[in-house]
């Protein structure tokens, strides 16, 4: 093998080599510099890469840990320590981590080389990675098309073989929605599965970390090194970590799938339709019996995910404040003045949106019609999932309504975009688990767009969401094919 | 405005602290009356027999012992700040 083709290893892969000293990960680090260096001009896919510190880990990385030597790319509102986090804001400004997150503390435990920060929506608000204010993401498939968002830097980054796997957040789909327009693997863990400490909240009651890779066992081998109890995250949950790569290989049969009649929506695209369709007769002639079934509240998700995702946003981002760190107006005449100028220079034109939606349906008069009900609407949705799994192992639906869009195609309609996320949203609103995996191509004028398929299934069931997206993923090579660039 | 919603959006920047401009006030009046408008149908949702949660995981008053251990020092902690002096944070003038 090349050393020019250990950047588009998987996880799996790469460890074999370096456990057979046929590659070190010194090399591995230089060959993923090199295909950087030739890749990333098209992608940008990075706002920060640090490979002086990686090399130095490098040197003394232990090839013999679950992830020993493997270079891991870092969605950017997750603190690594000396590392910029911007969080895809200008307010954040010069600012530097003085610590490593506790899903950093645990995957450097693991052996991996946290060594790039990746692009993202301000704050993690967008499904295109459009509204970051630092720069624009490109989908390695079609470089007029959005990688998907809010994780849009750590998909395109894997999808460009420029990571070898990511890590990413996700509130109302940005690790699977990403994951799906740029045709790899991406797993939302079950609430409080991943611990949060270090991780720059947006909403913390739907917050999840979580990985991107090229394959289910990838994502299988992320989410045993970071999964897990932590006390400084009081909403961690307490439950053992099982070894999720185990029930790889196993079969499907006695699985049941729930197919939601609620999820044949209009303005899905039928080509998206057509490969979820393909994948559920796939899923079928693997063993799996296919079960239809009624998720009543699904068409408020949308309204409640908003309601309840601005109000906590509103609250969280007044943190961002110019007194502790981050940029600061200048010459403020008073304390009023000093927030109200520092806020207005710092934050983007979503995050404004969203502080002002969120601040609304928590003043005075409002709460009550708007997030107080909006609360109790998500209790149904979730007892919706609660009587869904008595019936089901996992529920099959697509992952986003459509593939990757036109960059600018939905800027100016902030309720298009917030509609990218019809499929997911429930799932965070919920607390369950959710993963996308690659289920097929549209050609859209020449271009290959990728389609995922995103499988859900009850709190802390990861393992059985592994066991199902792997047997699909080896069933097909839809995970294989690469972007050409 | 288009909705029965009474979102004044100048009075709400002024709660969050938030400084905008005449053209972002008038863009998001209508972006989130487009917004309200579309959720209003949680209004007809029937839930006089449900609970609010303020999350998904039934977990309450999570204690932990009070263990001391090695944490940010002082330096580390203000290694961002805009101003700082004698290891404290400098803010703005808030008392006349």
């Amino acid at each position: 093998m090349s050393r020019s083709d250990l950047p588009a290893l998987t996880i799996a892969d790469l460890q074999s080599l370096l456990r057979r000293k046929e590659v070190s990960p010194r090399e591995v680090l230089e060959s993923l510099r090199a295909r950087i260096e030739s890749v990333e001009p098209k992608i940008d896919a990075y706002l920060s890469i640090d490979f002086k510190a990686a090399l130095k880990e490098a040197e003394k990385a232990n090839v013999d840990l679950p992830l020993g030597g493997v270079p891991i790319a870092v969605k950017d509102i997750i603190n690594v320590a000396g590392q910029p986090c911007t969080c895809g804001s200008k307010i954040l400004g010069n600012y530097r981590s003085p610590y490593d997150a506790t899903v950093i503390e645990k995957l450097r435990a693991a052996g991996a080389i946290p060594f790039g920060k990746t692009n993202m929506d301000e704050f993690a608000m967008g499904s295109s990675t459009e509204n970051s204010s630092i720069k624009v993401t490109r989908n390695p498939w079609d470089l007029s098309r959005v990688p998907g968002g809010s994780s849009g830097g750590s998909a395109a980054a894997v999808a460009a073989d420029t990571a070898i796997a990511g890590i990413g957040t996700d509130t109302g789909g940005s690790i699977r929605q990403p994951a799906s327009l740029c045709g790899i693997v991406g797993l939302k863990p079950s609430y409080g599965r991943v611990s949060r400490f270090g991780l720059t909240a947006f909403a913390s009651s739907l917050d999840q970390v979580g990985p991107l890779t090229k394959t289910v066992r990838d994502a299988a081998m992320i989410m045993s090194a970071m999964a897990g109890h932590d006390r400084h995250d009081s909403t961690s949950l307490p439950d053992p970590v099982p070894d999720y790569t185990k029930n790889l290989g196993r079969d499907l049969k006695g699985i049941k799938l729930g197919v939601p009649k609620e999820y044949r929506v209009e303005g899905i695209d039928p080509r998206v339709s057509s490969a979820v369709n393909a994948a559920i007769k796939q899923l079928e002639s693997l063993g799996a019996e296919i079960v239809h079934l009624s998720l009543p509240h699904t068409d408020h998700g949308i309204a409640v995910y908003y309601f309840l995702a601005t109000a906590e946003a509103s609250a969280n981002l007044a943190r961002f404040d110019g007194v502790r760190y981050g940029h600061h107006a200048k010459d403020p005449k008073d304390l009023l003045d000093h927030y109200g100028r520092t806020r207005e220079q710092g934050f983007g034109a979503e995050v404004k949106r969203r502080i002002i939606l969120g601040t609304y349906v928590l003043s005075s008069g409002y709460y009550d019609a708007y997030y107080i009900r909006a609360q109790k609407v998500r209790e149904l949705i979730r007892g919706d999932f609660v009587k869904a799994f008595e019936k089901v192992d996992a529920i099959v639906s697509p992952t986003s309504p459509v593939p990757a869009f036109k960059l600018g195609e939905r800027t100016a309609d902030p309720l298009a975009m917030y509609l990218a996320d019809i499929f997911t949203a429930t799932g965070n609103l919920a607390g369950i688990c959710g993963i996308s995996v690659p289920c097929g191509f549209a050609k859209v004028n020449g271009s290959q767009l990728p389609i995922g398929l995103q499988i859900l299934a009850k709190s802390l069931n990861e393992a059985r969401i592994f066991q199902i997206a792997h047997a699909y993923e080896q069933s097909t090579d839809w995970h294989k094919q690469r972007p050409k660039l | 405005m288009a909705t029965k919603t009474d979102l004044d959006v100048g009075y709400v920047a002024k709660l969050a602290r938030l400084n905008l401009s005449d053209e972002e006030t008038r863009l998001f009046q209508k972006q989130l009356a487009d917004v309200l408008k579309y959720a209003e149908k949680l209004s007809k949702v029937d839930v006089s027999h449900v609970e609010a949660a303020a999350h998904a995981v039934p977990m309450f008053n999570v204690f932990r012992e009070d263990e001391p251990c090695d944490w940010l020092t002082a330096e580390e902690a203000l290694s961002n700040a805009p101003h700082k002096a004698n290891q404290l944070f400098l803010v703005t003038k808030v008392v006349e």
